[in-house]
């Protein structure tokens, strides 16, 4: 194990988003935005690092089957998410018991993230 | 300072919050956010069946109780409850306050109905392109229920300018019903970018109600006080663009940073780009703190100049649906669910039914959020007390989701054990209204404000 590694695995745990983060979401069509905002300011540079576009669509597998998009607020500390193809068709098409996403907001606070221990 | 309450959030918002806005503290302005997209349809068959109807008659009778108030403090309404017929919208509250004796203006903003231009825009080129998918309008013309513009701040503002205390509008965006008092106060000008930016900003906090003041709110929801009694947002506007949102004293809720993130961030795109007809605001110029009790201060907004188009919003027909549900309970209820999901289907697949769309979902199992990490462990599925198997089929045959929905509620009897949850009977065949969004270059359409008042009796 190199000394990276070492270092990495005992100050870092593992840990989930919702400990640090809140959020809402909603719909545009077919497409669900999910804004996520650390609970204080020295949590956004961990969003930033930790909840990367490519993670959300891995994490939304089966549920978002287009792109995801990642737009950053850092005035208020935030991040939002565009999930497209996400809804079943979206709106009145969808067959969905969440059509409008509206769970999405809490269903991202399920990520494990790695953060400093103490943190 | 001027005071914008929001007192609806959509049409089905509580009945009591825009009276409570009216009578439990001072505000100078009460907005209302009637429309959804697809209450354009469903106004536009009310309307073909009756040339009165076609607009929201919640709000007439919400003014009924209120217009005493109204008068008395110099409340002024600006509501988008006139769907798809303002005129007859207006008649009504008209009518209404000649019944009870009290003279008032009332300004109506129309012109946003195309569904009686669609062909001619067609025909000259105006192709009225789906924003999503690119394709052109025509693919979907003959199935087209309404068709309406989406006008901005400005002619609400105009209607305001020409003495209204009451303006109802046709589709008006949620965010310029706020806007527009605050141009009609503070003489803000079309160009200028940065305060129309914030007047905006302030429209989309404060339009779905009570969620920036603690409803649906994440942060330490439990603790959120008197949530029965919650307190719908208002807007203290400031003509340099600042604003603080607040509610009334006395009221529940909570207006914290925290519940104002969570609304700013709702329905958000491209946060630099939040496109209205009025301007281009950008969220990334926000400052935000907390400048007393349940009071989030505003300031620092930016904008930039406003598109040359406004947005379209076409319902049309898209087929039928049909949803139902049957609840398996414990022990194995998800498997049980699962079970039933399967035999549903080859007994559809038996009988030849085809369907454009078909989806199970297992509520108490994963239904809504539907992530691989939201699912059961192996060691909780078995012991779940109760799963409902939730199915719903989508197709353009009538015939064939009528039929499904008669497959269902054998299950009970002929299906895996211990079941119930078909006691309403076998469920309803939907038509499905689907959404257009599209874009038209502003000079094809001209809004029209007209003022009426009635005579004291």
């Amino acid at each position: 194990m190199n000394v990276d590694v070492w270092l990495f695995k005992t100050f870092m745990a593992k840990r989930k988003l919702v400990e640090i983060a809140h959020a809402r979401s909603g719909d545009k069509g077919d497409t669900s935005n999910v804004g996520i905002i650390a609970r204080r300011p020295e949590y956004y540079p961990i969003l930033v690092r930790e909840v990367t576009a490519e993670r959300v669509k891995e994490h939304f597998k089966g549920v978002c089957l287009g792109e995801v998009e990642r737009f950053e607020l850092p005035n208020l500390g935030a991040l939002n998410f565009l999930l497209h193809e996400a809804l079943d068709g979206g709106g009145t098409l969808a067959l969905k018991a969440d059509p409008q996403g509206k769970t999405y907001s809490s269903a991202l606070l399920r990520m494990e993230i790695e953060m400093e221990n103490g943190a | 300072m001027i005071r914008i309450a929001n007192g609806q959030g959509f049409w089905g918002d509580s009945l009591e919050a825009p009276v409570e806005q009216v009578r439990r503290g001072p505000i100078d302005y009460l907005t209302l956010d009637y429309l959804a997209e697809i209450t354009m349809s469903i106004l536009q068959k009310q309307r073909s069946r009756d040339p009165r109807a076609g607009y929201a008659r919640d709000f007439v009778e919400m003014i009924g109780r209120v217009l005493p108030d109204l008068v008395e403090r110099g409340v002024r309404v600006v509501a988008n409850a006139g769907g798809v017929n303002p005129a007859a919208c207006r008649d009504a509250v008209l009518e209404i306050a000649r019944k009870q004796g009290i003279e008032i203006k009332v300004a109506t903003v129309a012109g946003d109905d195309i569904l009686p231009r669609l062909d001619d825009f067609l025909a000259r080129g105006v192709e009225l392109k789906n924003m999503e998918t690119g394709e052109p309008l025509s693919a979907i013309r003959e199935r087209v229920q309404s068709a309406n513009v989406y006008f901005g701040a400005f002619p609400v503002a105009e209607a305001l300018d020409r003495g209204a205390q009451i303006v109802i509008t046709g589709r008006v965006t949620d965010t310029g019903l706020a806007l527009a008092p605050m141009i009609h106060e503070f003489d803000w000008q079309r160009d200028d970018w940065d305060r129309l930016a914030a007047g905006t900003i302030a429209g989309h906090t404060v339009e779905c109600g009570a969620q920036c003041t603690g409803g649906n709110c994440q942060v330490d929801w439990e603790t959120i006080p008197n949530m029965a009694d919650i307190g719908y947002p208002i807007i203290e506007a400031e003509p340099d663009g600042t604003f603080c949102i607040t509610k009334h004293a006395g009221t529940g809720g909570r207006v914290t940073v925290a519940s104002v993130k969570e609304q700013l961030l709702y329905e958000m795109g491209d946060p630099r780009e939040y496109i209205t007809p009025d301007c281009v605001a950008d969220f990334t110029s926000i400052h935000l703190e907390r400048c007393g009790p349940d009071r989030v201060r505003f300031s620092g907004i930016r904008g930039r100049e406003a598109t040359p188009f406004y947005k379209v919003s076409v319902s049309y027909a898209a087929g039928y649906k049909a949803i139902g549900g049957l609840v398996y309970a414990w022990p194995d209820a998800y498997k049980k669910a699962r079970a039933a999901d399967r035999i549903l289907r080859e007994r559809l697949e038996r009988i030849g039914l085809k369907f454009d769309a078909m989806r199970t979902e297992f509520v108490g199992a994963n239904a809504c959020q539907g992530i691989p990490s939201a699912e059961p462990s192996a060691e909780v599925a078995p012991e779940l007390a109760e799963v409902m198997m939730r199915m719903g089929v989508r197709s353009n045959d009538r015939a064939a989701v009528e039929r499904f929905t008669k497959e269902l509620a054998p299950l009970a009897l002929n299906g895996p054990p211990v079941v119930t949850g078909f006691g309403s009977g076998r469920p309803k065949v939907e038509e499905i209204v689907a959404y257009w969004p599209a874009l038209i270059p502003k000079s094809e359409v001209v809004p029209e404000v007209k003022l009426a008042v009635n005579e004291r009796q």
